[in-house]
């Protein structure tokens, strides 16, 4: 492994991290941190968009602080975000299980995972508040699982050899979000949160360089309207669904964060795609979405595939000697729980030599067959009842009799808004939380760390940090009435025009699908050089048709899922092109990045830390007439850890 | 479910992101609620489909019939769904008469065509209740559950004040008690199949969830009698007991909690004076 040569850092990125003693910097930089007065909290106007467990969390907690929060979302209420999906769990370094557990440990884990990608001063800190995660959690009510003697329980997750992941059944997201929501809903019967469902950001106000506020459309009534305060914090989710098909609610999406990023705010690492080992695989072209299979099923089941890629035999009459359970044989020290993307990009690979499963040879077993004579068929059911149910409903397959079949699919964005150590994009004013942002999974995140860190952002660091702008920076108050907003405001009523006038044939959704086919095939689960020129040329021709091609019946004043998707749409067809290109620009692979050019002789990984140990951080390039990025570097500096080669063996 | 060789065969169809061989479609005859907006007059409008796979879901069902709605120059239909796999509580069709439609446990999302016969004739409508106003076509407003648990579905608990999660054990039976109560995903299915609309099946569950854990006890009382006056300032019904919301609760969340929401309110209301 080459050692880093410095990396010419941009001036605008200024990570804010403090120095000292790893373990120390937290503390440290809270106590440097500015305070605002209890008085005068009550004056700042937070607006909060999105209200998934960073939102929800943030929103929360500010109330609470004493500050006036205005908080937004897309769905009909805050409890329907796309956070209540999460099935497996919630690590926290509570070392629980007296396995070796500790927060070191977890920051460690956590970059390895992130194949060195991400910063150790943000890393740590995700690691040592876990800890008070699950404190409040339990404290509003989360029913997490409990052992016989009522202490917590907990499970295994891939990328880890400790027990340190917490659950609530396989529904760890929706109870982790309904304790945040009914926190939530508490300040909002106090009057201290103004809630805006059905609200969708479709721009951020920047006046003298800081961020005002932001403009939204009423989603019933189709009213353009600007929301102006003194902080917005984006916890708007991921954009996996960039894809088309993906694990994420059909909801999810870019907006804000790509007004965000048009209005100045860094846009860091969109390349950096988890691709999930276990999904289920895709039965046919009306396919609207893709359903994940909990990763904590790996803990009982094994994967395979037949040895040859004629088998003919129905599973269960394959026997041992003709099975591959490649999992186990490439990586006997973690076997079925190895790390996402490794899992995986082995999934694809015996399906690209023709060993795959199933009538398009595109998927692989997942076999309780041995855990279930081990266990008896009761104990599986305890743990897994209601995902196999799941899969028996989508599949019509019973899982208890035939092994399950997985693919890999698109699940969650590393990549998002470049922030500091405070969560700050680079617009002051801006933070931006949770999955939107791109700060502490680097290259690849470790099953059950994103509920993790959305919450870690919301409750126990944004409390904090908003303070180094609210209290650290001198502006004055701003009203929606100010000219800015008014003009923002008709740039977006332009837009929604524009796009309604179009006049095509085709519906957002047929071109959603078509892109999305386009960034799976190029800009998947393996890439390389010429796949995603190839790939940016077609991005930039089909975005050029949408804009001429687009229909979209019914009105803009009242509730209209075509032209709202529209919207979602037409920011997809930008962020893809960034996609390509910051992929291009890395030669190298890392985590969820995998180069074809790139790859040890066994088909594995290789970084390149001497050229590639940064964070990427696009910036629009404002004097160009066409739509143009300049790549920043943020370098790495891995002060706690040697970097190695991330292997699982 | 059997896991014999057609069904096997059936989705050994599919392939990975796109071509597939089509298997056997099927025909569907479906009456939509079509609704402008709140004040606007809604109707059921007629549309035959004619290429439904038996793999799609519900929901991908009505996609295709957008499509073709958004190509012929017609808006699309309406309707609120987010995850498609259960847990959002989004979706919320009334499906030939029955809330979430005939499947147990089941969320309109969660519905696949192959439940449905070839040739069937199908009613869809939104979540029917006085609560809950239409807001267009298929999609409610069902605003008034945020508000009962506004009024007092919740813990009261700061962040950075709470103590180590295990210095307070809970017994493994009530955690999964309390768990079995609070999966309820706040579809509202319940009160769409009462005849009464009442909502007592979904305040029935954040109650015994919360007051079935030791952390719930502080606020215990005056918890379940905020979110009953809340309950009944929006509107809904009263409680008749005839279990219709628990038939149609696709989480199975059981009419054991109306009880015990019944005894907490009592108790409640004596502690109280
Ligand atoms: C199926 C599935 C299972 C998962 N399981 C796990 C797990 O077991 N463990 C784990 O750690 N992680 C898991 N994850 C990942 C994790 O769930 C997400 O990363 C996390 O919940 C994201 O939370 P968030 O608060 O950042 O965003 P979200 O929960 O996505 O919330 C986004 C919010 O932003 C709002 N919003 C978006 N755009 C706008 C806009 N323009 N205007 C207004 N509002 C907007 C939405 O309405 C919503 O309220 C899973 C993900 C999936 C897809
Ligand atoms: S109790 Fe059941 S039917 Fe009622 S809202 Fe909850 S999940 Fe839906
Ligand atoms: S769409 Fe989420 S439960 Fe049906």
């Amino acid at each position: 492994m080459s050692t880093p040569t410095a990396v010419a850092s941009s001036s605008k990125l200024d990570s804010k991290c403090p120095s000292g003693p790893l373990a120390e910097r937290w503390q440290k930089h809270k106590f440097d941190l500015k305070l605002v007065n209890p008085a005068n909290r009550r004056k700042f106007h937070v607006l909060v968009v999105g209200t998934g467990l960073a939102g929800a969390s943030a929103a929360s907690s500010l109330a609470e602080l004493g500050y006036s929060v205005s908080a937004f979302c897309i769905q009909d209420s805050p409890r329907r975000a796309h956070s209540i999906a999460a099935q497996g769990g919630i690590n926290a370094a509570k070392n629980c299980q007296n396995d070796g557990d500790s927060v070191h440990r977890l920051f460690y884990d956590t970059i390895k995972g992130g194949d060195f990608r991400a910063r150790e001063s943000n890393v740590h800190r995700l690691a040592e508040v876990s800890v008070n995660i699950i404190d409040q959690c339990v404290a509003l009510g989360v029913p997490f699982a409990r052992e016989y003697g009522g202490l917590l329980a907990n499970r295994s997750f891939g990328g880890a050899q400790v027990s340190r992941t917490f659950y609530a059944r396989g529904q760890t997201g929706q109870q982790l979000l309904l304790g945040a929501y009914s926190g939530l809903m508490r300040q909002v019967g106090e009057g201290k949160v103004n809630l805006y469902a059905r609200h969708e950001m479709l721009d951020l106000v920047v006046i003298d360089g800081i961020a005002r506020g932001i403009v939204c459309r009423n989603l019933i009534t189709g009213e353009i309207k600007s929301y102006a305060g003194d902080a917005v914090l984006l916890c708007t989710g991921g954009y996996g669904n960039v894809f088309y098909l993906s694990t994420n609610a059909k909801a999810c999406n870019v907006t804000a964060a790509w007004r965000a990023h048009k209005r100045g705010a860094v846009f860091a690492n969109p390349c950096y795609t988890q691709i999930h080992p276990t999904c289920i695989p895709v039965s046919g072209s009306h396919q609207s979405k893709l359903t994940l299979m909990s990763e904590s099923l790996r803990n009982d089941g094994r994967v395979w595939v037949p040895k040859v890629g004629d088998e003919t035999r129905t599973p269960d009459q394959v026997p041992d000697e003709a099975r591959d359970y490649y999992l186990e044989r490439k990586y006997p020290s973690f076997g079925n729980l190895s790390p996402r993307d490794i899992s995986s990009r082995a999934a694809k690979q015996v399906c690209d030599e023709g060993r795959g499963v199933g009538g398009s040879k595109m998927s692989v077993y997942l076999d309780f067959r041995d855990a279930i004579v081990r266990d008896g068929v009761d104990a599986i059911r305890a743990r897994y009842g209601n995902l196999f149910q799941m899969y028996e409903r989508i599949t019509g397959e019973d899982p208890y009799r035939v092994p399950m079949r997985i693919y890999p699919a698109v699940h969650y964005t590393m990549g998002g808004v470049w922030v500091d150590y405070n969560l700050e994009s680079t617009v002051p004013g801006l933070f931006v939380l949770g999955e939107a942002n791109f700060s502490d999974h680097g290259a690849n995140r470790l099953g059950a760390s994103a509920l993790m860190q959305g919450l870690a952002d919301g409750y126990f660091v944004i409390p904090y940090t908003i303070a180094s702008h609210l209290a650290g920076r001198k502006f004055g108050k701003v009203t929606a009435e100010h000219p800015e907003f008014r003009r923002v405001e008709q740039e977006v009523r332009e837009r929604i025009e524009r796009l309604r006038n179009a006049g095509g044939k085709r519906s957002p959704d047929s071109f959603h699908r078509e892109l999305g086919l386009l960034m799976w095939d190029k800009c998947g689960m393996a890439r390389n050089a010429g796949g995603l020129r190839q790939a940016i040329d077609c991005v930039r021709e089909l975005r050029e048709q949408y804009w001429q091609d687009v229909k979209i019946p019914g009105d803009a004043a009242n509730l209209n899922n075509a032209l709202e998707h529209a919207g979602r749409v037409a920011d997809f067809f930008e962020l893809a092109e960034l996609m390509c290109m910051d992929a291009l620009d890395r030669n190298e692979s890392c985590g969820g990045h995998f180069r074809e050019e790139f790859q040890t002789p066994d088909g594995e990984a290789k970084r390149d830390d001497a050229n590639y140990c940064y964070a990427g951080a696009w910036e629009v390039d404002a004097s160009s007439s066409s739509l143009a990025w300049k790549l920043l570097k943020e370098p790495l500096v891995f002060e706690n850890v040697k970097l190695a080669e991330r292997s699982y063996k | 479910m059997s896991s014999s060789h057609d069904t096997h065969a059936a989705h050994d169809a599919a392939t990975s992101h796109g071509a597939h061989a089509e298997k056997k479609s099927m025909r569907l005859m479906l009456h939509v609620w079509r609704q402008r907006d709140p004040s606007a007059e809604g109707k059921f409008v007629t549309y035959k489909l004619d290429d439904v796979s038996p793999d799609m879901s519900f929901l991908e069902m009505l996609d295709v019939l957008n499509e073709r709605l958004i190509a012929g120059g017609d808006e699309a239909i309406a309707f609120d769904h987010d995850c498609r796999e259960g847990i959002c509580g989004a979706c919320s069709l009334t499906i030939n008469g029955q809330p979430h439609g005939f499947e147990s446990e089941t969320t309109t999302c969660q519905i696949h065509m192959r439940r449905f016969e070839d040739g069937q004739t199908i009613y869809i409508e939104p979540f029917r209740a006085n609560a809950f106003p239409v807001v267009k076509d298929l999609v409610v407003d069902r605003g008034a559950f945020d508000r009962i648990i506004a009024a007092g579905g919740f813990i009261t608990a700061r962040a950075g004040s709470a103590p180590d999660a295990n210095a307070l054990p809970v017994p493994q039976v009530a955690a999964d008690a309390a768990m079995d109560a609070a999966a309820c995903i706040g579809c509202g299915a319940c009160v769409a199949a009462c005849k009464n609309a009442s909502a007592m099946l979904f305040v029935s569950a954040k109650v015994s969830h919360l007051a079935l854990l030791p952390q719930g006890q502080a606020e215990r009382n005056s918890r379940v009698l905020a979110m009953v006056e809340q309950m009944d300032k929006e509107g809904f019904g009263n409680c008749t007991n005839e279990s219709e919301c628990e038939a149609a609760c696709p989480k199975g969340i059981s009419v054991s909690n109306i009880a015990r929401l019944n005894r907490e309110y009592l108790r409640a209301l004596a502690s109280s004076d």
